[in-house]
Formats: structure tokens, C-alpha cells, sequence
């Protein structure tokens, strides 16, 4: 027995010496292409697959054309929507070993790696670059935090959109190509459908998915005015507006499909697509979905969520400059790149975003893109918490937990006081 | 021989335990370098103020008893099975010990689709399964409703899946090393079957039980990739410490989630460092 245990640690021993010398190498290598003594650009996303992948291709396409003296790295992390490469980001950023660059989502999830001193302000390569002419004033304004900009943003989604399926509707003779004039039409309409029989006529999805239906609903009471003063504070979470704002949200679940806590978008666009449900809401990557679906573009109508037709609740992905990052003249070419009107047509008719400048030209984009550009120029842009446009990745935590909590066992009061403790905190 | 051992884990276990202990008592909510102040135990205060902490607590505590007391009446009945010697015997001790081969991370994939809460037509995973066998009653929504328990009860399944075969293996061993001269007598001097299982077999066994509940326990506490791949990172019904001290980790909160982590190896110490006095007793005893 005696034997055995110290073979035992003895081995145990060795798999730790195995260890470090694993962790050495992996630190020699990252050092040796962080140097500055050569001129790669590491650029860091969590686009590895899919659209996205194939927009960052474009991208890069651009890039090597526009920045020759650099070469591309790509240091994509799949997989969560970026959770996993959050993680994997933070670890870097920790260590004093960052990217040359990495995306982000651009507004007040920046304000984590802001308040960490991790993120440089280039306030300067606006004016450089003549950003600030390019980018709506109402987008710059979301971006600027304490009179500085830390990121470029790269595309524009909406995320106040609903996705519905003609021929479910017709059912209950509801016109699916209009949308309701208020989430109180829309109750109405959904209530419609489900004495026509349809059991769950509002697909929803976890997490995000319904952290979006519950922004969509906020937007449309309180008005983009109100719904903005949420996120900085001018706004009283504890208002009576919120309240029946909320009770309209409770309302809307009783509407959706039992299963939402177990699948994600997809599934609940799929639900739309064969008919199960009437609607799903979800941001305006659906359109590329349905593309890579082979939908048919007369099978299914968009518009924006009941009572937020004014609105452009916006997200962005953004690029940034870490500070003490190793290369940042190679850097400051990748972001000129994202910026210019090339890399955003590059990007963006490939991602099924639309690009963040307003002087694109409409007719380089598919049918969708097209009615979203015309829509950013005219409408009142609002951000989203739900994609880091207006929450930090604490609060948005929070708000996720308190959703999902509200979800099995709805309690309007509690929600409520969670939102308004989520946003207290940073 | 031992130095190696005891440098390495010094360093990378107890010193890394220092590290974290030390960081909990600072104020170090961001990533930001430099120096921070101590707060003493407030962050601690903080957690147990702290509605969503509590609640993984507890759903921590049921999630262990239901995985324990399943883990260890499936392990027990599957061992007594196998101890009476039924044909083609290792055939069955590998077809229950093989779901302890998967890892966690994808058999929780799997079972995140079985545990689809969809009902009646339409079913999918196991309550599809129940619906065409007309087991309509069986059919329930899992880890998305109802009370605590049956939330955790729906989680500690796929483990208790997972682990039952082990169990039964440590069992079994168990019986196996059991002198045959004891039953023998038992049976001369009159006892019944279950009299001999209750009074000769089963006390042999209890110093197994005990390691397999300690094993079990302590896995239990520490459980994350299940959870994580069935119900996702922010599933407020299904968050055990493990998982809330990844999200906190996430948002760059370390304080917050050193004092998470500090709080799951007290629990987990409360319930080894009992296990380990115990045995070196035993030891000295021998």
C-alpha cells in the first residue's frame, strides 16, 4: 500500500512538472509573436464561423490591401456569443499580454475594460480618419463616454424587430404585414391567434431573447426618451410606467412557448418558419439566417416591435486600441480599415449587418439591409442592454439572472427592484 | 522523492488558496492593476446579504442530496444485482460503469436535449419518449418549473446517470472482499437472506459507503460543466456557487468571486477534512 501511494505521488508529481513546462511554452510562443520586432496585427473576435466569419474575411481582404506593411492574425475564440471569448480576453488583458486589437461590443460594455485602464482613447483617429463626419452624430453620441471614444464601430444591427409568419396569422385574418400600433393591439392580436389555436403564438428564447422582448416593451411605453434615461440613470426604475410596462411583459409570456428556458433563437425563428408560432422578436440577424436558411423572402414579414416604429434600438460590434498593446501603429491601420467605407462594404454585405457610416450605398446590399439603412438614417436611435450598447456585462448578468428568475415563477415587483439594483452597480 | 510533490503543491495548491483568500478581503472589483485596499470580510457580508448567493446555496444543498442518495440507492441495487452472479456478469458492470467515461461537458449537452420541457405533442427528449409509450403522467417540465427540488431533482439526474456504475463498482469490490467463511456461518447458524445482508454484509461495507459518499459529496459541491451545458450560465433557477463564481469571474468582479470560491472550499472542507481525520486515525490505529 505504502508503495503505491508514493508511485501514486510520484506521478501525480511528474503531471505537475508536465504542466509548467506545458504553461512555459505557451508563454514563449505568445511572447514571441507579441514582439514588436515584427509587424503581425492580432486581432481578436468571436466571429469564427458562419456569416460572421465570412465578414471578417472580407475584412481582412481589405485590410491586406489597405495595410500592406502588416499581416493579419486572426485570434477568434468560438462559441457563446462571445462569452467564452470574454473570458479568454479578460485572462489576456490580466496577464498585461492583450491583442492589438479586439472587438467589443460598442457603448457601456466598454466601460469594464475603460474603468480597467485596458482600452486607450482614439478621440484622435476620428478626426484623422474624418470619422466623426462619416458616423451619424446620434451614433457618436451613444459611443462617447465622458467626452471621449474608445472604439470604432464596425456594423449597426437593429434589435427591435419581429419576424412573422404570414400564413399563421391569416388563421386569426390578422394583416402580417402590418404591425400593431401598440403592445396593446399586439395582446389583442395574440390573443386572436390563440383562440384560432394557436397554442404558443409568440416563440421566445432564453436568456437575451427575452432580455430583448422585455427592452422592446420598455421602449414602446416609456418612449426613447424615458427608455434611454433607464440606462444613465434619468429614468426611475421604480416609476409606475415601468411597472405597467412590466405587467404588459408578464402578459406577453403567457403567450410563448413553455420550452423558451431550454432552446435558443434559432429554434424559436424555426418555430416561426413551420408555423408552431405567429412571431418571434429578435434582432436583424434573422435576415441572414433566413438567407442560409433557403426561407423563401414571402414566407415570413418583418417590422419593428409594436409601438417602437420611430425607434432604432441599435447594438454595434466595435474595434479598439488596448493600451500598451504591441504594435499599435499596426493597430491604428486595422481600425482605419474597419472605419473606411471599403471595410465596412467589405464587412457588412457578407455579416448581414448594415455599416455604421451614413454614406454607404444602399444599392450594395441585399433587400433587408436596404430598408435598415434608410431606417438608421431617419429614426431615433436608442441602445441596447441586452448586446453592450447601453449595459455593462455586470449589469447585463444581473438582468439575465433576474429574467430567468422571472421566467419560471413571474413576479413583476421583483423584477422590477432587480433591474433597479442591476443598474446601480457597475 | 516527496519534495517535488510537496513544493509543487504547495505552491500551486496552498499558495494559490492564500492568493485567493487574500484577494477576498480586498476591494478588487475590476480588473484594474495596482493596489487595493482591504475591506476585511465585507465582501463576505456582501454574498450572504445576497438574495442570488443564497439561492445557489440551497439549490447547491439539494442538488447534492438528491445526487448523493440517488447515485448511492442505484449503485447499491445495481451491486447487489451483480453480487448474486448472474450470467454474462461483466457485460453489465461495463454497460453501467461506460456513462462514467463521457465527460460532463457532453453528456450535459445530451441531456440538455432530453430534458426538453415541451409537452404532450409537442414532445421531444424523454417526454417524447413518455408520450409514445403512453406514459403520459411521467411527462413533466423538468428543470424549467416547479419547486426547488424537482429543479435539482432534473439536474442531479444525468449525474446520478453518470455515476451510478461507479458506485456499483466500488460495491461490488466491497462484497467481493467480504470472507466467504462469513456468510457461510451466517447461513449455518440460521439467518435469513436479508438478515444476512442486514447484520453481516452491508457493516462490512461501510467504510466503502463512506468513501463513496465523500467522493460523491465533494463532486457534487464542485459541479459546473452540467449545469453550464444544460441550462446555460445564467439560469437563476439551476445556479449553483460554481457557476455564479464563473459569472462574477466573467464581469471581472475578482474579490466577489475569491470570496465565492473561499465559501465553496469551506463547504467542501466541512465535509472532507472529517473523512480525512477519520482515516488517519484508522491508519495509526493499524
Amino acid at each position: 500500500m505504502r508503495g503505491g501511494l508514493s508511485k501514486t505521488l510520484a506521478l501525480v508529481g511528474a503531471a505537475g512538472l508536465l504542466a509548467v513546462s506545458a504553461c512555459g511554452n505557451s508563454d514563449n510562443n505568445s511572447g514571441g509573436s507579441g514582439s514588436s520586432a515584427n509587424k503581425d496585427v492580432t486581432v481578436f473576435t468571436w466571429w469564427a464561423d458562419g456569416g460572421e466569419k465570412a465578414g471578417l474575411d472580407g475584412l481582412v481582404s481589405t485590410f491586406a490591401t489597405d495595410c500592406k506593411d502588416y499581416k493579419f492574425v486572426n485570434s477568434a475564440v468560438a462559441g457563446g456569443a462571445g462569452s467564452n471569448a470574454k473570458q479568454v480576453l479578460a485572462n489576456d488583458l490580466q496577464a498585461g499580454k492583450p491583442p492589438s486589437t479586439f472587438q467589443a461590443h460598442a457603448g457601456a460594455e466598454l466601460k469594464d475594460y475603460i474603468n480597467a485602464g485596458q482600452v486607450d482613447d482614439i478621440s484622435q483617429l476620428y478626426k484623422d480618419f474624418g470619422l466623426d463626419k462619416a458616423f451619424p452624430q446620434n451614433l457618436i453620441d451613444n459611443l462617447t463616454v465622458d467626452g471621449k471614444i474608445y472604439s470604432i464601430p464596425a456594423n449597426v444591427h437593429r434589435a427591435n424587430m419581429v419576424w412573422a409568419n404570414p400564413t399563421v396569422l391569416k388563421k386569426a385574418n390578422i394583416d402580417g404585414t402590418k404591425a400593431p400600433a401598440s403592445v396593446d393591439a399586439w395582446i389583442a392580436d395574440l390573443t386572436k391567434l390563440k383562440a384560432a389555436g394557436v397554442a404558443a403564438p409568440l416563440a421566445i428564447s432564453k436568456g437575451f431573447a427575452q432580455e430583448m422582448l422585455v427592452e422592446a416593451v420598455l421602449l414602446a411605453e416609456l418612449g426613447p426618451d424615458k427608455f434611454k434615461g433607464l440606462w444613465d440613470g434619468k429614468t426611475d426604475w421604480a416609476g409606475g410606467d415601468v411597472t405597467a410596462a412590466l405587467n404588459k411583459y408578464k402578459t406577453l409570456l403567457t403567450f410563448t412557448n413553455s420550452d423558451r428556458e431550454a432552446i435558443d433563437w434559432p429554434d424559436a425563428l424555426g418555430y416561426v418558419n413551420t408555423g408552431k408560432a405567429g412571431y418571434t422578436l429578435m434582432g436583424d440577424w434573422v435576415a441572414a439566417q433566413q438567407v442560409s436558411d433557403k426561407i423563401a423572402d414571402t414566407a415570413y414579414t418583418y417590422w419593428p416591435s409594436p409601438g417602437t416604429e420611430g425607434d432604432f434600438q441599435f447594438l454595434s460590434d466595435s474595434f479598439t486600441l488596448p493600451t500598451n498593446g504591441a504594435d499599435p501603429d499596426g493597430a491604428k491601420c486595422w481600425l482605419k480599415t474597419v472605419g473606411s467605407a471599403e471595410g465596412q462594404k467589405a464587412f457588412n454585405t457578407k455579416k448581414g449587418s448594415i455599416p455604421a457610416r451614413s454614406d454607404a450605398n444602399p444599392a450594395d446590399y441585399p433587400k433587408y439591409q436596404q430598408s435598415a439603412m434608410a431606417d438608421w438614417k431617419s429614426k431615433t436611435i436608442v441602445p441596447s442592454c441586452a448586446h453592450g450598447a447601453a449595459c455593462t456585462l455586470g449589469q447585463n448578468n444581473d438582468i439575465l439572472s433576474a429574467m430567468s428568475q422571472f421566467s419560471g415563477s413571474p413576479d413583476v415587483a421583483k423584477l422590477q427592484a432587480a433591474f433597479g439594483t442591476a443598474m446601480k452597480t457597475s | 522523492m516527496l519534495l517535488p510533490t510537496v513544493l509543487l503543491l504547495g505552491y500551486f495548491v496552498y499558495g494559490l488558496i492564500a492568493w485567493s483568500f487574500n484577494t477576498s478581503l480586498t476591494d478588487r472589483h475590476t480588473a484594474r492593476k495596482g493596489p487595493a485596499s482591504y475591506v476585511g470580510f465585507a465582501n463576505y457580508g456582501h454574498l450572504f446579504g445576497e438574495d442570488r448567493f443564497l439561492n445557489s446555496l440551497k439549490n447547491l444543498g439539494v442538488l447534492t442530496v438528491a445526487f448523493i442518495v440517488g447515485t448511492l440507492i442505484f449503485g447499491l441495487i445495481w451491486a447487489l444485482l451483480l453480487e448474486k452472479g448472474v450470467p454474462g456478469e461483466s457485460i453489465f458492470r461495463s454497460i453501467y460503469l461506460f456513462p462514467m467515461a463521457i465527460s460532463m461537458i457532453a453528456s450535459g449537452v445530451v441531456w440538455g436535449w432530453l430534458l426538453n420541457p415541451s409537452q404532450g405533442e409537442d414532445a421531444r427528449g424523454l417526454n417524447r419518449l413518455f408520450e409514445i409509450l403512453h406514459l403520459h403522467f411521467l411527462e413533466n417540465p423538468w428543470w424549467t418549473a416547479g419547486s426547488r427540488w424537482t429543479t435539482m431533482a432534473s439536474i442531479a439526474l444525468p449525474a446520478v446517470w453518470q455515476l451510478s456504475g461507479y458506485i456499483m463498482a466500488l460495491f461490488l469490490a466491497g462484497f467481493r472482499g467480504i470472507p466467504p467463511e462469513l456468510r457461510e456461518a451466517a447461513r449455518v447458524d440460521g439467518a435469513s437472506e436479508f438478515k444476512l445482508y442486514r447484520h453481516v454484509l452491508f457493516p462490512q461495507l461501510s467504510p466503502i459507503a463512506l468513501s463513496a459518499l465523500i467522493i460523491l459529496g465533494h463532486m457534487s459541491l464542485k459541479l459546473f460543466d452540467l449545469i453550464y451545458a444544460i441550462t446555460g450560465p445564467n439560469q437563476f433557477r439551476t445556479e449553483v456557487p460554481a457557476v455564479y463564481m464563473w459569472n462574477t469571474l466573467l464581469r471581472s468582479d475578482m474579490a466577489k468571486s475569491a470570496a465565492i470560491a473561499i465559501v465553496l472550499l469551506a463547504v467542501v472542507a466541512v465535509l472532507v477534512i472529517p473523512y480525512i481525520a477519520y482515516t488517519v486515525r484508522q491508519e495509526n490505529e493499524e
